[in-house]
């Protein structure tokens, strides 16, 4: 017993010893922040880190509130958030906050229809009402009548809402309500609203709980991420935007809708439902938040590195991952704003 | 007992086959404390304060960070909190009642259910049912389940339990609809599924710490009853468990604590609906599943909020454990028939 | 035994299951036999899922490669197994002597007084701390106040969560403890140390490290502690010739959490092997503590 906690003094020793003995270390970032972009931001810093003499990047998901949090407490170097940032956040940083649009993504509506038809079309006035529980069932003459060529049977509609706070719902939920005013009157636009009290709308946390209720009970529909449903193979329905026309989630749709706006000098710019003739009316983009003056040029020439490296050679698998890569407009004006990072 | 402290020049020399300790003359067994064995004491006893100390350290620290916290949702929100129904962030309206309602349905529904498996599973496994090398492993695998990670447990909720207890309770409602308890339909997380898989974590911690309690049951006293001419079960439920019972109670306190403060199961299972209904097919809200999908994405007004939410969470862990003293101060203070 | 008549009558010896009492202790038997089963069958079916799920893709590279990212195929969590050895370690280094030295006071010395019966009281409400609030205190404790996330962090953290399980049943274990044991000591003129540090503790050992266990193993498991102490990182804790150990550090319970949400094949294969290592990495602490805290009478 004694042998035993004299080896352990040792190794406590030697622990302490060799934190603290510091060679040549490699800059390591830490950032926090939006689960939406989580899987391609992983798949960026890894590939980022891996070429020599790159920083080691860390990036853990666990919700664009929680990352705005830490990078206010300046315990993470940088954050990410599907809802950028709010003014009055802005104003409690002292360094100055640059946010930069990284990539951009679009929430479809998933479905599950005894049968597996594909193609569902959902007109403007309908999938509001769905969510707003007044259309409630998939024979629904408004639904009939865009659908003809499939069979829609007689089932009640399961809505499959988020059971947690997310940003996926906040930019669903301020679609939702720029094109219904009833939506907006009711449930309203926030990262979790008050939702229709009904038995046949349920809730699931994150987006593999949506996903997975949705494939499992027949006659569900739900709003899922499409990078998320794309990979997971879910059927998702084409919406109807404002120009009338019917469009699938995807990079056109997508890359459509983000040119109809144009960026401010912030950076912060919201497409509640775009104009474009061939865009997917539920796009957003999504920010990373850095420090203006951080104080440390290793750390901030290692963050204009990577994100040099995210526009560049990162936007190229986006479409792959189910993410919209920026257009090139875009992509040059965040290339300028990323050098006020020092 | 060999390891007696042996002073000065005192030996004893454990009993010897024939009998009898050997000595050396003029010593005795018993001896006062050094001085030595006095700092020692002194110090350890010390120690063992400062152990104490530090929990009630946490306790303060706890009210200090989150109850600091608390505070300007407390003046926010007022008591309608714990009254009120409606979770709605944009129009900043606050009720925890269904939430509070979720929590204690699906914990005392939880302890009954793997409370009561859990103690005859404690049963089942000290009191000679299965040959004492099976018992052993069985001992194994329970503790193990609770090593098991609480996502998991909630993957294997929607996988597993809510496919499985879909039929049943369609049936159940259809057949038996009038009663309250099967008043609504499953679509899927609702208060049962969630109840079950909390009765599964809380029952290897209950049936671990209840065999502990079982085994401690001194062997004479299982030999007497058995003496006297009672049945197994008689000797079990009049006898041993009765002798265990501030063991087994304990086992039931920390199985519901950890009811109680189960997050991220329940997050999965529960359905985050915020009504309050005695069907155990509808979806329900906790406290601590409120707690957890709304913190990540939580402006700071809205965090104020949730850490008063938090609070009454410790308040009511804190009544209930107020409660259940009670009942084992009454319970035994009846006189032993 | 019916009155003081000459002729007394034997009670018969012979087996009669058929007499109430009998039926009656049968019945129960039968019944506990049948709840046992019903217990069973979901505690089976969880491990059956895990080992299913998870054996498949449990190999050396698992073990010691790092995480894959998006589509790549292959990768394993070895930094995530270190990490949650290191952090879990770190919890236990801190709850195991705080809880049994709160645990002796509670079941010995002071064991009716007022600073006893609150403390008791304490102890059985932060039973029911919710493991979020734990990582939301030690973030404010330790992250705070150093600046950086970090793995004692996440080992503070998790201590929170253990030391109230291994205070009660240490409690119960020494209190069982036969009171002839503890007179003899005495009266063999131990001071109360030694009593304690002789007797009462190596008696109390099984029940003690009962408790360890429970504790450990759901330390182990807790996911929302660590994202807020010790969030999650893609390398090794030694890294460049030294050890990082105030740096976000990865851990299995998070690398589960992560993985199992992506919708990638790969990763959520991961995370089910995760979960079984996890799993067996308790079996085994389980089983080496069994036998080194085995009575030695």
């Amino acid at each position: 017993m004694r042998q035993l906690s004299r080896y352990a003094l040792c190794v406590c020793a030697v622990l302490a010893l060799a934190s603290t003995a510091g060679a040549e270390e490699k800059v390591r970032l830490t950032g926090s922040g939006a689960s939406f972009p989580f899987p391609i931001y992983s798949t960026w810093f890894k590939a980022f880190s891996a070429q020599p003499n790159a920083a080691t990047v860390d990036y853990q998901a666990k919700g664009s509130g929680a990352g705005v949090q830490d990078f206010l407490n300046k315990t993470v170097d940088f954050a990410a958030s599907d809802s950028a940032m709010k003014q009055e956040d802005i104003d409690k940083v002292a360094e100055g906050v640059q946010l930069l649009p990284m990539t951009a993504g679009e929430i479809a509506i998933g479905y599950n229809l005894p049968g597996n038809p594909t193609g569902l079309k959902l007109p403007r006035d309908v999938y509001p009402a769905i969510f707003l529980g007044t259309v409630t069932r998939w024979n629904d003459p408004k639904i009939v009548a865009a659908n003809p060529g499939m069979k829609l049977p007689d089932l009640p509609i399961t809505v499959v809402r988020r059971a947690d706070s997310s940003g996926t719902t906040f930019v669903f939920t301020q679609h939702l309500s720029a094109v219904s005013p009833a939506f907006k009157d009711g449930p309203g636009v926030g990262n979790t609203v008050n939702w229709p009290s009904s038995d046949k709308f349920v809730a699931a946390p994150k987006n593999d709980g949506v996903t997975a209720t949705i494939k499992q009970t027949p006659g569900a529909l739900g709003y899922i991420e499409y990078a998320y449903a794309k990979l997971a193979k879910v059927e998702f329905a084409s919406l109807q935007n404002k120009a009338g026309a019917y469009v699938a989630p995807g990079t056109g749709g997508g890359v459509d809708a983000l040119l109809s706006v144009k960026l401010p000098p912030n950076m912060i710019a919201w497409l509640p439902d775009p104009d474009g003739a061939k865009s997917y009316p539920i796009t957003t983009y999504t920010w990373m938040i850095f420090r203006k003056n951080n104080g440390d040029p290793a750390k901030a020439a290692a963050m204009r590195a990577m994100v040099d490296y995210c526009l560049s050679e990162g936007q190229k698998i986006s479409d792959q991952m189910g993410y919209i890569p920026l257009p090139q407009a875009v992509v040059a004006e965040v290339r300028k704003a990323a050098a006020n990072i020092q | 007992m060999s390891s007696v402290p042996a002073h000065g020049a005192d030996r004893v020399r454990v009993l010897s086959m024939n009998g009898g300790l050997e000595f050396d003359r003029g010593t005795s067994v018993s001896q006062p404390p050094s001085t030595f064995d006095l700092f020692v004491d002194r110090g350890f006893r010390a120690l063992s304060h400062v152990g104490v100390m530090l929990v009630l350290l946490i306790i303060a620290l706890l009210l200090w960070e989150i109850g600091g916290k608390a505070l300007p949702g407390m003046q926010r929100a007022g008591l309608g909190f714990i009254t009120g129904t409606t979770w709605d962030v944009g129009r900043e309206q606050y009720g925890i009642l269904p939430a509070i309602w979720g929590t204690m349905y699906s914990s005392l529904l939880a302890l009954l259910i793997g409370g009561v498996a859990g103690i005859t599973m404690a049963v089942f496994l000290t009191q000679d049912f299965l040959a004492p090398r099976v018992a052993a492993m069985f001992r194994t695998i329970v503790e193990l389940l609770a090593a098991i990670p609480s996502v998991v447990y909630g993957l294997w909720g929607i996988f597993v339990v809510i496919p499985f207890v879909r039929p049943i309770a369609e049936t159940l409602h259809d057949e038996f609809g009038w009663i309250p308890f099967f008043s609504t339909s499953l679509s899927g997380p609702g208060l049962l599924p969630a109840s079950l898989v909390l009765a599964i974590m809380i029952l290897p911690t209950v049936a671990a710490v209840s065999q502990d309690a079982l085994r401690a049951v001194p062997f004479r006293i299982k030999q007497a009853a058995y003496g006297l001419g009672a049945t197994r079960w008689e000797a079990i439920l009049r006898v041993i468990v009765p002798t265990a019972s501030t063991g087994i109670f304990g086992a039931l306190v920390l199985g519901f604590g950890r009811a109680l403060g189960e997050t991220m199961a329940l997050a999965m299972l529960v359905g985050n609906s915020n009504q309050i209904t005695l069907s155990m097919f509808s979806p329900a809200n906790t406290l601590a599943a409120l707690l957890a999908l709304n913190f990540p994405e939580a402006g700071p007004r809205e965090v104020e909020i949730l850490m008063y939410g938090a609070m009454v969470l410790m308040a009511i862990t804190l009544i209930v454990n107020v409660i259940g003293s009670w009942i084992m101060l009454v319970a035994n203070r009846e006189p032993r028939r | 035994m019916s009155g003081a008549t000459a002729d007394v009558s034997i009670p018969s010896l012979q087996r009669a299951p058929l007499e109430r009492r009998a039926l009656v202790s049968n019945f129960l038997t039968g019944l506990a036999w049948l709840v046992a089963l019903l217990a069973a069958v979901p505690l089976f079916s969880v491990l059956y899922m895990l080992i299913v799920r998870g054996g498949s893709r449990l190999n050396l590279e698992a073990l010691t490669a790092l995480p894959p990212a998006g589509f790549e195929m292959g990768g394993g969590f070895g930094n995530a197994l270190v990490g949650t050895v290191v952090m879990v370690g770190i919890g236990a280094a801190i709850a195991v002597p705080v809880g049994i030295l709160a645990a002796v006071f509670l079941a010995e010395l002071g064991s009716n007084s007022t600073l006893g019966n609150v403390a008791r009281f304490a102890t059985k409400t932060l039973t029911g701390l919710p493991s979020i609030l734990a990582g939301v205190l030690a973030y404010a404790l330790v992250v705070l106040v150093t600046g950086s996330y970090s793995a004692p962090a996440g080992g503070v953290a998790l201590s929170l969560l253990m030391v109230p399980t291994v205070i009660l049943t240490a409690e119960e274990a020494i209190k069982m403890v036969p009171k002839i044991m503890k007179d003899a000591a005495y009266g063999m003129g131990c001071t109360r140390t030694q009593v304690i540090l002789k007797v009462l503790l190596p008696t109390a050992l099984p029940g003690i490290i009962t408790g360890v266990m429970l504790a450990v193993a759901r330390a182990a498991g807790e996911t929302a502690p660590l994202l807020f102490t010790a969030l999650s990182s893609s390398y090794w804790l030694y890294q460049d010739g030294h050890l990082a150990l105030m740096q976000p550090t990865a851990s299995l319970a998070v690398l589960i959490y992560n993985f199992s949400g992506m919708p990638f094949d790969n990763q959520i294969e991961l995370a089910w092997a995760a979960s079984l290592v996890l799993v067996l990495i308790v079996l085994v602490i389980n089983v080496v503590s069994r036998f080194l805290g085995r009575p030695k009478i």
